[in-house]
């Protein structure tokens, strides 16, 4: 998928990139003292993750999940039961619904990479939706309740992690983790491979590159980061119910990530952020924010392919030469 | 006995409206190369549309079996021609981004304006009743439904597999430009098969009305469900979206008896295994 070409970093754009990473966690660590709801941050980071991870597969690999919402719902029940019943502390919590992500991503990425393009966006959603009704059926979840009054608990048996403010940056640390992975992993020689995967198969299987053990890579590391995010926002918001594995927020990620930049580093947060703010605008809208959502993705299908990053780093370059 | 045979027919009826959904899935990726999104908010909107015309203007059901396809057809045209045509150049998930963005849209203005509860409709007078042939009892407008399905499916592949139309639809299927190049106005056979297609949702939804509640999101679970069905089938051939619907929709109905709690998700195991069998589906050409 010809998703981008600014994905391919210079030197100097990859300065640019790192002064603009230093700058967006910096202010994210000022935020709150701005005026900006911690619990809006909050919220809005999760997805943000959410949307980083989802675009390490379909803007940096090209390949539509339309399924990545039973990674972030999976991981939210997990921790949110272990948290509660098995009464986990907090980074244990997390981890569980963490590794429970990586576990399904596993068997999911071995299934859905038989299959290429409109195909794989078909079986990821239709396996999504199989886990949404086992998630509806089986007892631990709760149905329509969901799990909830989720205790947050302490942090390492030390911080108190019902104080808002402490909350927040721990969610904002585990995003700059997660997010200074993603980086990394775009830029080393993994993500050049998979890089070359995406742009020439055959030949970067002439190579000697085992193409399916790298896509297979690469869907695994999605779905574990699509799950640190579910599992930090059921913990953080205390609840983990069956909005987050509904195909509805499979196609929120997606939109998320189109419109912030699909295959840039910055895109996905960009995108959270607006549609995550425009949800807590317009929640009195109740059923309009769908058909919002509808106009943005339609929007920036026929006029706005490169998202918002995508279009401002074109302008850009074109006006810097 | 009795509770087998109902859920059979149950089954029956829903690998109907798989089939025809399917198949006009089928039929529109071929020429197309997109996956229509929209397909699941279009039958509902045939459905509606049938429900409109009774209860506003007093047209019957046998007028909506023409007039809803037509009109739902007809605007699926305009999004071709509008917005579709735009994304041919691209990669085929743009167009897949954007029929969602459209499905959302339809779902969403629906739901505004009629909530999410279900809406009735009326069984038509000619079809009401059943007939009892002893190990069941059959509803006239389920049989109806069954044939009608049929019939409309194999014509379907017999116009395309068997006639000139068909010829031109395959040929150009395999390569537009050379088509083109013969004389025939491709781009306006583009469009006409994705009305085709489109249309073929709006009768099943016309034709799923009576049975199922109208509603809003009767169409958003139901593509999920034929998604899956099309990789199972695999699109490469019509007769295979046909076989492949009613199949599973007979397997649906056997699991709700056997064992009623995998009824939602026995498609998608299918699904599943057959990606480990055969990942180009069981009528499927990689391509």
């Amino acid at each position: 998928m010809a998703v981008s070409d600014t994905a391919v970093i210079s030197t100097r754009a990859s300065n640019t990139a790192r002064a603009g990473i230093a700058l967006m966690l910096a202010a994210l660590a000022i935020a709150p003292f701005v005026g900006l709801y911690p619990v809006f941050l909050m919220k809005a980071l999760c997805f943000a993750l959410f949307a980083c991870a989802f675009n390490l597969l379909l803007g940096f690999g090209g390949l539509l999940s339309f399924g990545h919402a039973m990674f972030l719902g999976t991981a939210g029940y997990v921790s949110a039961h272990a948290a509660k019943v098995w009464g986990l502390p907090f980074e244990l919590a997390v981890l569980s619904g963490t590794a429970a992500a990586a576990a399904l991503g596993t068997l999911v990425g071995a299934l859905a990479i038989r299959r290429q393009g409109i195909y794989f966006a078909m079986i990821t959603l239709a396996i999504a939706q199989m886990m949404f009704f086992f998630y509806l059926q089986t007892p631990f979840t709760h149905g329509e309740d969901g799990i909830q009054s989720v205790p947050r608990g302490r942090l390492f048996g030390v911080f108190d992690l019902s104080s808002t403010l402490t909350m927040y940056y721990v969610v904002l640390v585990i995003f700059a983790l997660a997010f200074l992975l993603i980086y990394r992993v775009v830029h080393s020689p993994f993500g050049q491979v998979l890089k070359a995967i995406r742009e020439n198969e055959p030949r970067a299987i002439s190579l000697g590159y085992d193409a399916d053990r790298y896509k297979l890579l690469r869907f695994i590391l999605s779905a574990t980061l699509a799950g640190l995010a579910g599992a930090t926002k059921s913990i953080v918001f205390q609840l983990a119910s069956l909005t987050d594995v509904h195909w509805t927020m499979s196609g929120e990620v997606v939109l998320m990530t189109l419109l912030g930049g699909m295959g840039t580093i910055f895109g996905p947060v960009v995108g959270a952020f607006i549609i995550i703010g425009l949800e807590s605008y317009l929640s009195d809208l109740g059923e309009w924010v769908t058909v919002i959502t509808g106009v943005i993705f339609v929007v920036c299908v026929l006029a706005f392919r490169r998202g918002i990053i995508g279009e401002l780093s074109a302008w850009w370059s074109k006006h810097t030469g | 006995m009795q509770a087998l045979f109902g859920q059979l027919l149950v089954g029956l009826i829903n690998g109907a409206f798989y089939a025809m959904l399917s198949l006009g899935l089928a039929v529109i990726f071929g020429l197309l190369n997109i996956i229509n999104f929209t397909h699941g908010a279009q039958y509902m909107m045939g459905a509606f549309c049938a429900w409109f015309l009774l209860t506003k203007v007093g047209v019957g059901y046998w007028w909506s079996l023409l007039i809803a396809p037509i009109v739902v057809g007809a605007f699926g045209m305009l999004i071709e021609r509008t917005m579709l045509a735009r994304l041919y150049k691209l990669d085929h998930l743009y167009g897949l981004l954007l029929t969602f963005g459209l499905a959302l849209i339809i779902q969403g203005l629906f739901r505004n304006e009629f909530g999410s509860s279900g809406m009735p409709y009326q069984i038509p007078t000619q079809l009401a009743g059943g007939l009892d042939l002893g190990f069941i009892f059959l509803p006239k407008y389920r049989a109806w439904v069954i044939v009608a399905s049929l019939a409309i499916c194999f014509s379907t592949w017999y116009v395309i597999e068997r006639t000139k139309l068909g010829s031109y639809l395959r040929a150009a299927t395999e390569n537009p430009a050379l088509v083109q190049a013969f004389g025939i106005n491709v781009p306006r056979m583009i469009t006409l098969t994705f009305g085709f297609g489109v249309g073929l949702a709006a009768l099943a939804g016309v034709m799923a009305a009576p049975i199922y509640q109208v509603n809003p999101l009767m169409g958003a679970d139901m593509i999920i469900v034929v998604f899956a069905v099309v990789v199972i089938g695999g699109m490469g051939s019509i007769m295979g979206a046909i076989l492949t619907g009613f199949g599973l929709g007979i397997v649906e109905g056997l699991t709700k008896y056997f064992y009623a709690e995998a009824s939602n998700t026995v498609i998608f195991v299918i699904m599943v295994i057959v990606l480990l069998i055969k990942p180009a589906g069981l009528f499927g050409r990689e391509r």
